[in-house]
């Protein structure tokens, strides 16, 4: 028998609300956060992307804006638990893609500079913050680090070295950042479209996400945190799988570990970044996995894709989705433009079964896939 | 279930000029550069693999001590692909290609250099080579954290999610440069020893 992982708390810190309850309410509403910018210190075009307000962050002496915002979301997260962060069975997981990369584009290059960009350096600096007793645990596996943390905390867990894991991911957009993905030609000229026959890119978003597990019978009844699954496509860096077949390994693998059949899920919360390759590929996944008839969403027209923080505010608002008995609809989306005939949720829908899948993929061919529920 | 003991088939460490494959020295140029040497390695060991040249020097460091690694180690069918994963970590991530992207988003951003800024890609990079598709995660450490790879690739192993384990170390940053990496599996071949933070700890610490 595998030890069972209840959900305690949570939070979401974005651009659409510092809270979950925020997050959830404007998600409800349709509401998005990304609009257009004019920002040179960003971008020399105007582009479209999900970000704090400046004025949010006057100062970035002691924690930086990533700093910040995961302290925000952790503060509220452990707020709502009542956990004591010094308790030597808890433990502390980082996720992020970049962390701190934005100092190149505004301090001097040196060798302390460098130590200060380590997500090392974040993370130590956050736990000290807390009070958190054990050496943090910092994830950096491209997009799909978010579910990585998550599945890598509910292990832990699992297997009894700890008892609790404070989950929190982040990621803010810099230069460097948006720079790249405008190199690859990945962003939408407009709010992008998932999965829509139109599709012309993606947005990226800035937030953070914070989960609390526990093992603790206490929390029993609670939704749970109940099986995940991670591949490699071994096939390209930057492109994902033509198939699909390994994105679909790590949904059985996930299925099977939460010990699962295809008729007991509610709905999918998908990575659709609405770039062509991606989408065409998760929906290649899906129908491989035997899900095209289960409905799914993405939530990157609402927050654009936050990157690291991705897999745990997708999932904390599908956790949300779960408790309220709806799936989400997918902004942006009209008319379907991926060959399998996947089930993309248009508008906000009741649901009575008890559990989602969320998935992930990302450069380097990464894939994950994490099941919850009750 | 109860944990079944699982061993270190075989190392590789490359530091400071040198490749040792199973404590054994197998190669040393101590007068080159990074470049030069990754490129030396390279040469040494006779490989053929045209992406090799395209990487970044994270990739190449880890790719290079991967090849060493499996090198009539793990042979093609031996395993299945999604049996076969990798469990890494290091400290600067991808720091040493970010500051060569960084450098180029002044002039015209390269997008080759971009697709590097990320530590998971040389996962990837194994991965394509040698059609691994298990379970891979990359970590971001201080230091080398053997207890906490020791119990990530115990569970992936003994959970029969994967059957052999690449894990370790690789790291580099300008000039200063280091890989470790372990096959573990469940068989108690010629020459393993069991895969414990201790003995791992023992091999990374060969070479400073």
């Amino acid at each position: 028998m595998k030890r069972e992982i209840f959900v305690v708390a949570d939070n979401i810190f974005t651009p659409l609300g510092k809270t979950t309850a925020e997050n959830f309410e404007n998600l409800k509403q349709g509401k998005s956060a990304i609009k257009q910018h004019h920002n040179a210190a960003l971008s020399r075009q105007p582009f479209y992307a999900a970000l704090f307000d400046k004025k949010e962050f006057p100062k970035e002496d002691r924690y930086t804006k990533f700093e910040q915002i995961v302290i925000a979301s952790i503060t509220d997260a452990l707020q709502q638990s009542g956990l004591n962060t010094s308790d030597e069975k808890t433990v502390f997981i980082l996720s992020s893609t970049k962390g701190n990369i934005g100092l190149l584009e505004t301090e001097t290059h040196t060798p302390e500079l460098f130590d200060r960009i380590s997500l090392s350096a974040s993370a130590k600096l956050i736990a000290e913050y807390f009070g958190f007793k054990n050496q943090p645990i910092v994830v950096s596996n491209a997009c799909i680090s978010g579910v990585v943390a998550i599945i890598t905390g509910m292990r832990l867990l699992r297997t009894g070295q700890y008892e609790n894991a404070v989950i929190a991911g982040a990621d803010v957009i810099s230069e460097f950042i948006l720079s790249g993905f405008e190199s690859f030609q990945a962003l939408s000229p407009g709010v992008c479209k998932p999965f829509d026959k139109d599709r012309d890119g993606l947005n990226l978003g800035e937030g953070a996400g914070t989960i609390i597990l526990s093992s603790n019978p206490k929390y029993a009844g609670n939704i749970k945190a109940l099986g995940g699954g991670i591949s490699n496509d071994a096939n390209h860096i930057s492109g994902p799988s033509r198939t699909g077949k390994e994105l679909s390994l790590a949904i059985d693998q996930a299925m099977k570990d939460a010990d699962l059949s295809i008729g007991d899920i509610s709905f999918i919360s998908a990575h659709g970044t609405a770039t062509s390759y991606n989408d065409e590929m998760e929906a290649n996944a899906i129908a491989l996995s035997g899900l095209e008839s289960v409905p799914l969403n993405s939530l990157k027209a609402n927050y654009g894709h936050t990157l690291g923080a991705a897999g745990l505010i997708e999932s904390i608002v599908s956790v949300q989705s779960l408790k309220d008995h709806v799936v989400l609809p997918t902004m942006g989306f009209e008319e379907r433009g991926v060959t399998r005939s996947v089930n993309v949720a248009k508008s906000i829908a009741a649901s009575s079964k008890p559990n989602f899948l969320k998935t992930a993929s990302g450069f380097g061919g990464c894939n994950a896939a994490i099941v919850f529920g009750k | 279930m109860p944990p079944q003991i699982t061993y270190i088939t075989s190392s590789c460490v490359i530091s400071q000029g040198i490749v040792l494959k199973d404590g054994k020295q197998l190669f040393e140029n101590k007068a080159a550069d990074v470049q030069a040497f990754l490129l030396a390695v390279y040469q040494h060991f006779g490989l053929n693999y045209s992406k090799f040249y395209k990487m970044d020097n994270l990739s190449k460091l880890g790719w290079l001590a991967s090849e060493v690694l499996l090198d009539n180690t793990l042979k093609k069918g031996d395993y299945q692909p999604e049996e076969v994963g990798l469990v890494l970590a290091n400290r600067n991530s991808s720091l040493d290609n970010d500051l060569k992207y960084f450098d180029s988003i002044k002039d015209i951003p390269s997008p080759s250099l971009f697709v590097y800024t990320l530590p998971n890609i040389v996962i990837g990079e194994i991965c394509i080579r040698s059609h691994f598709k298990g379970e891979h995660a990359f970590y971001i450490q201080e230091n080398f954290d053997a207890g906490f790879i020791e119990n990530q690739v115990n569970y992936l192993l003994n959970n029969n999610i994967l059957q052999a384990c690449i894990c370790g170390w690789v790291d580099i940053l300008a000039d200063h440069y280091k890989a470790a990496l372990f096959l573990v599996g469940k068989q108690n071949n010629d020459g393993a020893i069991p895969f414990s933070a201790e003995n791992m700890n023992a091999v990374f610490n060969q070479l400073t």
